[in-house]
């Protein structure tokens, strides 16, 4: 099965690449649909099955449909960008470059990161439950709050003035 | 009886037994997707038939009946007729995105169906996390309705893909909630592990069903609502609404790639069909001990079909809802419900140990009050009407 990570990573790549640039934005989200499927199975390919399940679930059945939930909403003729100016470009690639710079270093210069791992990680459903509601449960408890605020803010945005209606529909 | 019982699973481990061993991954793989495909898409022939049937007997009219007995090969007729027919692409369409559309929703229904049980030791896989991959599949759909709507140029298709999602993403919340009551009362995201939690039987006779429970009860009626939404059934076919935007997102596509749509639709339905067989009416488990001499597979498909029946009845008895009831429908009530239903299954589970004389039919009353009276308040504030305007017919008069 070793073709399979470099067919879903180059899929992965070439999904994200276009998601940055196709003209249409509809092409762009559906691009991007076709990136956050490829981590997915990356994850898959890596032992952590529900990470990869709840990758799909949240990236693609949520994340993606908002995006282009908004853009039927906004634009009815599928929004000509003009590709991208050169200042915007040039700062995403650096910021792009500084994670993943970041994250490289971080491999390869600390500590934690150079004891062995096993070959497949303990993943597993029971593990992730026992850490999110045990060691890690105050930051869990933090952002079911921080989305609790959300989405009492969106409510009140979306609520009616009561005194601003007064012409019939 | 228990070779019956095991007919096809005993049939697959023949077929592969004849392959050498390196092989014989790749071909179970490939026997028990093929068995899904053909299976399901037989159900599914067998289902436009009844639908047409059923629903034409409720209206008082014949239905099919001039290709074969009864009408009984109308299926391979209308199969017949999209394959020959012009596959037509409006001209300012999106091609690609036009043509990706059909397969990106038949697709995930397909592959929903893999983690349902639908016999002992029957189900394609068995995920750790099986309802996580329904669930995830149930959204990837979503995306081919938007690209089907988006990909014809057309209003109404636009107009019908928006209804789409935006009924789909409120009513995938009361779904997934519902189901997770199951969840909590059995521990396990795994659809097998769940099957076989509600094995048993009560006094030797009842099944242990989760459906038997206050909140089994709630829950599967919660569900069933969320999942007819979800399947963009009678009462909720504002996505497709005939009669208003003409098949909505399904309008600018003719021939075959309608009916990959229709097959979508229709396997959507079995496997949402499936996964409430599976976690509230115990899978493939027969509902009383004397009867379970009968194959578990046939206990699945059967009550397979009185759900695909159920379906006919609500679509040929109820009226389809307005856009703003069914928002509210979803947020004042079902999620609330859901909610409560959550709170339900905790006292369940806490109350467990109560083995006193009466202290089961205790609990019992104790949790299904705790759903009983957030119902009666609930269904009163929804079925308030609200203070509207009274509209001026400006020309009509």
């Amino acid at each position: 099965m070793g073709f399979v990570f470099p067919l879903i990573a180059t899929l992965t790549v070439l999904g994200a690449v276009g998601a940055m640039s196709f003209r249409k934005s509809i092409h762009a989200a559906l691009s991007l649909v076709v990136a956050l499927l490829g981590i997915a199975v990356t994850y898959l390919g890596l032992g952590a099955e529900f990470i990869a399940l709840v990758q799909v679930l949240v990236y693609v059945g949520a994340v993606a449909i908002l995006v282009v939930f908004v853009m039927q909403l906004t634009r009815s003729e599928g929004g000509q960008g003009e590709g991208m100016a050169v200042r915007p470009a040039a700062l995403g690639v650096g910021t792009a470059g500084l994670v993943c710079g970041g994250l490289i270093s971080c491999v390869v210069l600390l500590p934690d990161f150079r004891t062995p791992w096993p070959e497949k990680a303990d993943v597993g459903l029971a593990r992730l439950g026992e850490a999110l509601t045990g060691d890690y449960v105050v930051a869990l408890e933090g952002i079911g709050l921080l989305l609790t605020v959300a989405i009492i803010g969106a409510v009140l945005i979306a609520l009616k003035r009561p005194n601003k209606e007064e012409t019939p529909e | 009886m228990n070779a019956l019982d095991q007919l096809f699973v005993s049939l697959k481990q023949w077929l592969v037994g004849l392959f050498p061993t390196s092989l014989q991954l790749g071909v179970s793989v490939f026997v028990s997707a093929a068995a899904i495909v053909g299976v399901y898409a037989g159900l599914f022939a067998i289902t436009t038939w009844l639908e047409r049937k059923g629903l034409a007997r409720l209206q008082n009219r014949m239905g099919p009946n001039r290709v074969g007995p009864f009408g009984l090969l109308q299926p391979m007729a209308d199969g017949i007729k999209a394959l020959i027919k012009e596959d037509i692409i409006p001209q300012r369409a999106d091609r690609l995105v036009h043509t990706l559309a059909p397969i990106v929703a038949v697709v995930p229904a397909i592959l929903a169906l893999a983690v349902i049980p639908v016999g002992q030791n029957m189900v394609a896989v068995d995920l750790a996390a099986g309802m996580v991959f329904f669930f995830a599949m149930g959204g990837v759909k979503e995306i081919g309705v938007f690209m089907a709507g988006w990909g014809s140029r057309n209003t109404y298709s636009l107009l019908g893909s928006m209804r789409g999602i935006a009924q789909m993403i409120s009513y995938e919340m009361p779904l997934v909630l519902s189901a997770l009551v199951v969840v909590m009362a059995v521990g396990s995201l795994s659809l097998v592990d769940i099957v076989n939690a509600q094995a048993g039987y009560h006094a030797g006779i009842l099944a242990r069903w989760n459906v038997f429970t206050p909140w089994g009860l709630g829950g599967f009626l919660l569900f069933m609502v969320a999942a007819t939404a979800e399947s963009n059934r009678t009462p909720f076919d504002l996505p497709e609404g005939e009669s208003e935007i003409i098949a909505g997102h399904m309008l600018e596509y003719s021939g075959f790639k309608y009916a990959l749509f229709f097959l979508g639709e229709y396997m959507g339905l079995f496997a949402v069909s499936g996964l409430a067989i599976t976690l509230f009416l115990g899978g493939w488990h027969a509902p009383f001990s004397f009867l379970a001499w009968i194959p578990s597979w046939m206990w699945f498909f059967g009550k397979l079909v009185c759900f695909i029946a159920l379906f006919i009845w609500l679509r040929g008895t109820l009226p389809r809802l307005r856009a703003d009831q069914l928002m509210e429908f979803a947020y004042k009530f079902m999620v609330p419900m859901v909610l409560v239903n959550l709170v339900a299954v905790a006292l369940w589970h806490f109350t467990a140990g109560w083995t006193f004389l009466g202290g089961g039919l205790l609990r019992w009353v104790l949790c299904a009050a705790l759903l009983f009276l957030p119902f009666l308040g609930l269904a009163r504030l929804v079925s308030k009407r609200p203070h509207r305007i009274q509209r001026v017919y400006r020309f009509a008069e």
